[in-house]
């Protein structure tokens, strides 16, 4: 199998063709653009479907159109484009219609900049949009792993009739690593059953996301929570590392979790005992991995580069029978393996107390170390 | 083995290339590698660095506070790097290009008079292969022949003809060995 | 009386259900649904169309129009169409609009959508006022026009004028057939299925965007009986919005409509 040597954008956009990838809309914004870019040439090298739309807001609803044909269909974008498409999210997964989306998450809030940043990890994992509905949130921490998880994407999409979110960040879009490209997949080009144009649909299908009666939206929204325990039960995908014999656990995805590798290696060449559990599924969370670990060692690090948003997830796993401290970086700011090596030391050496609240533990640091501007 | 290389300059001087063959070079060989650039509006003139990672395990963070090595292509490089370089670790600088001389001791420094060199042998701008074959003699990071082979194998067509020069930077940059 | 001398000249198109609609009495929209099941039948794509709902008083158009359809977000049916398009380009796709959703929410993707060049058929129902949500202002109202939510009637100086929409997508290259006609009495709808039938072909012999504006009655928001609502029609909308063709591309020109 070649290897080649490949940027997370590109990687993922050639993975998506790979996959049977029909129809892609999208709208330029930094740090994703080669995505795009790479899609504006090879989706149209192969008779399939481009289109630059005028916003954010036309590339989601293209792709609610094309996901109403069943047939494979993804935009992708960054976070504040992102922000715009959350309404055509919602009315999406309200139509239970499969797509996929990309964000490749920067500094914010606002017009922020186009440095690396996780702090999309609520508006996506907790539902940027209105109404009750899940998104399947994918986090890789490689090229590599990029690339299998956009084929995945695709594949889950379809099995659950929900959207997936490959959430990266502009690290991975602009990280180079050598890559094994899947093979073409076959393209689907009928529409299933279910779908408008279908030739095999019985009836005329109507696809909204209207239930103008509340009962009926209850009922339907009852429905949807039953399909995601589903997936809760099946799709729950995580990496652990050395933790066999850990005793505190390093719990951070993506970017932030192969950063946090580095050093927990470190520690543990200094002979403290820390392992590291890297998410991969943000949604459904490995909330068992968790549970369990909480049960067994003395502490958690949750590093992430956002404010916590993870943090609060993990808290509330734990209940209370561990410590969690936390360690972030914002504003388009990538830790250094060090900041989290030291971070590690002042969780083994601290008080171990459950009730201390992490997060305001890491901003009063946070205040020394960067300030507040004032 | 995990080696940690920063590769800084201006916007133009081939810093994020040099670091891509590199890249390639350690891929042919079955390494890990991640192959890094610097990020926000240094991208567009002003400085341009790339962080290459090269390891034989899974490459946990991308990019390092402490390198093992630093090719710094002008004074801004120098300045900001220096510091920086892990003890026992390489500082390459291209002489013709800053107005000092390396400070640390604690380091292995390699100042190579890197645009004289590629101007000697046809074009200024194979500084940059020169350095890199300053910081590939001395370190080893990579099979013999290994940086040659990638220029063969990862080049474009339309630039193949450059490659005889490249190669002939990077053997003049080897013949620089830290003291 | 013989079955012989049994002549039918009036019945329920096959592209409409057979439902009572929910729109008010003496509302145009049940017209102008008429009108597309006919062309749609009339040209034998039936069974080959895709229409694309709005949000608005037509939001539930889907019940009535009797194929396949989608709902779109409010504005977004042009952006809708184009996925489906692009994904399915021997379907004929058409998006039905209202004035709130085509001209003030979905102003972006409409214009969009036309400079494309998008192969899609858009049916734009302007009745001068949101319709569904009570009658308030929309980009449509008439200077000087009270609605619920310009109550003192529309000053311009500072609720801004009236969009034409119709003409001015007519100055997009993309755009090849844009016209206007009116649903208030029988020849303005005589005229109008003969539109809606040309921007379908449009769309069938692959010419461009197309786009037929129809000039309905609100007579519930308005504040009028259906007879008074017409006749409001024809001397306040009919000035301003006046009737007609505003783009009509060479090939459209040139084009030969089969059938008829």
């Amino acid at each position: 199998m070649a290897l080649e040597l490949i940027k997370g954008n590109t990687a993922v956009a050639e993975a998506a063709m790979r996959a049977g990838l029909v129809s892609y809309f999208g709208y330029p914004i930094t740090p994703q653009t080669e995505l795009l870019e790479h899609l504006s040439a090879r989706m149209p090298e192969l008779g399939r479907a481009f289109v630059q739309a005028e916003s954010e807001l036309g590339a989601i609803n293209m792709v609610y159109g094309a996901a109403c044909t069943g047939l494979r269909t993804m935009t992708s974008s960054s976070s504040p484009g992102v922000s715009l498409m959350q309404e055509g999210i919602s009315y999406i997964s309200g139509t239970e219609l499969p797509a996929v989306i990309v964000d490749v998450v920067r500094g914010g809030p606002g017009l922020g900049n186009i440095a690396p940043s996780q702090a999309d990890y609520t508006q996506i994992v907790h539902g940027g949009g209105h109404g009750e509905y899940h998104l399947i949130v994918l986090a890789p921490a490689s090229v590599q792993e990029a690339v299998d998880l956009t084929g995945m994407a695709f594949d889950l999409a379809e099995k659950y009739r929900m959207v997936v979110c490959l959430l990266l960040d502009g690290f991975l879009g602009q990280m180079m690593e050598p890559v094994v490209m899947p093979d073409f997949q076959p393209v689907r080009t009928t529409p299933p059953e279910w779908a408008v144009g279908s030739p095999d649909s019985k009836e005329r299908v109507v696809l909204t996301s209207i239930n103008i009666d509340p009962p009926n939206q209850e009922q339907f929204n009852v429905k949807m929570m039953t399909r995601w325990e589903e997936v809760e039960k099946n799709e729950v995908r995580y990496k652990g590392y050395y933790l066999d014999d850990a005793e505190y656990v390093v719990i951070g995805y993506g970017t932030a979790g192969r950063i946090a590798l580095t050093a927990v290696r470190a520690a543990r060449e200094q002979g403290h005992k820390i392992g590291l559990l890297r998410p991969i599924s943000l949604s459904p969370f490995p909330t068992r991995a968790v549970d369990e670990l909480a049960d067994r060692v003395k502490g958690f690090l949750v590093v992430e580069m956002s404010n916590g948003q993870m943090l609060d997830d993990v808290v509330s796993i734990a209940a209370r029978r561990v410590p969690v401290d936390f360690y972030g970086r914002m504003g388009g700011m990538v830790p250094y393996p060090d900041e989290i090596a030291n971070a590690i030391i002042e969780m083994i050496q601290g008080e171990h107390d459950v009730n201390a609240d992490g997060r305001a533990k890491w901003l009063a640091k946070m205040r020394e170390l960067v300030g507040t501007g004032e | 083995m995990q080696a940690e290389i920063i590769i800084s300059g201006f916007g133009g001087q081939g810093t994020l290339y040099a670091g891509q063959l590199m890249a390639y070079a350690a891929m042919d060989e079955g390494k890990h590698v991640t192959w890094i650039p610097s990020y926000g509006p240094e991208m567009r003139g002003g400085t341009a660095n790339c962080t290459v990672v090269i390891s034989d395990d899974e490459i946990g963070s991308p990019t390092a506070l402490h390198p093992t090595a630093v090719i710094a292509m002008n004074l801004p490089s120098l300045d900001k790097y220096e510091p920086l370089v892990k003890p026992g670790g390489y500082l390459i600088v291209n002489e013709n290009m800053v107005n000092r001389a390396a400070v640390r001791d604690d380091i292995h420094v390699l100042m190579v008079p890197a645009s004289t060199i590629a101007m000697e042998i046809g074009n200024e701008r194979a500084a940059n292969m020169v350095l890199l074959g300053a910081l590939e003699g001395n370190m080893h990071l990579l099979a013999e022949g290994a940086l040659e082979g990638a220029l063969e194998a990862h080049t474009a067509a339309r630039l193949k003809k450059f490659i005889p020069m490249n190669i002939e930077a990077l053997h003049r940059g080897a013949e620089f060995q830290a003291g | 009386m013989t079955e012989a001398d049994v002549k039918v000249v009036y019945k329920r198109p096959i592209g409409l259900t057979d439902l009572v609609t929910h729109y008010c009495p003496g509302c145009t929209h049940g017209v102008a649904h008429r009108l597309i099941a006919e062309v749609l039948e009339e040209m034998g794509e039936l069974n080959n169309t895709i229409g694309v709902a709005p949000v608005g008083c037509a939001v539930f158009a889907y019940n009535y129009l009797d194929f396949d359809f989608v709902e779109a977000a409010h504005g977004r049916a042009p952006a809708m169409a184009t996925g489906i398009k692009r994904t399915l380009p021997h379907k004929t796709v058409f998006t039905y609009q209202g004035d709130g959703d085509l001209a003030s929410m979905g102003m972006g993707e409409i214009v969009a959508a036309a400079s494309r060049g998008e192969q899609i058929t858009v049916i734009f129902i302007n009745n001068t006022n949101y319709g569904m949500t009570g009658g308030q202002m929309a980009p449509t109202t008439l200077p000087g026009q009270k609605t619920s939510s310009s109550p003192l009637g529309r000053d311009v100086e500072t609720q801004g004028y009236p969009i034409r929409t119709a003409e001015l997508l007519a100055t997009l290259d993309g755009a090849a057939f844009v016209a206007r006609r009116t649903l208030h009495d029988a020849r303005g709808i005589r005229m109008a299925k003969r539109a809606i039938r040309t921007a379908f072909e449009v769309q069938k012999q692959g010419l461009g965007f197309s786009m037929v504006e129809l000039l309905s009655i609100c007579p519930t928001n308005w504040g009028l009986n259906t007879t008074n609502a017409r006749q409001w029609l024809a001397e306040h909308m009919l000035p301003y919005y006046p009737v007609g063709d505003f783009k009509v591309s060479t090939a459209v020109s040139e084009m030969k409509i089969g059938g008829n």
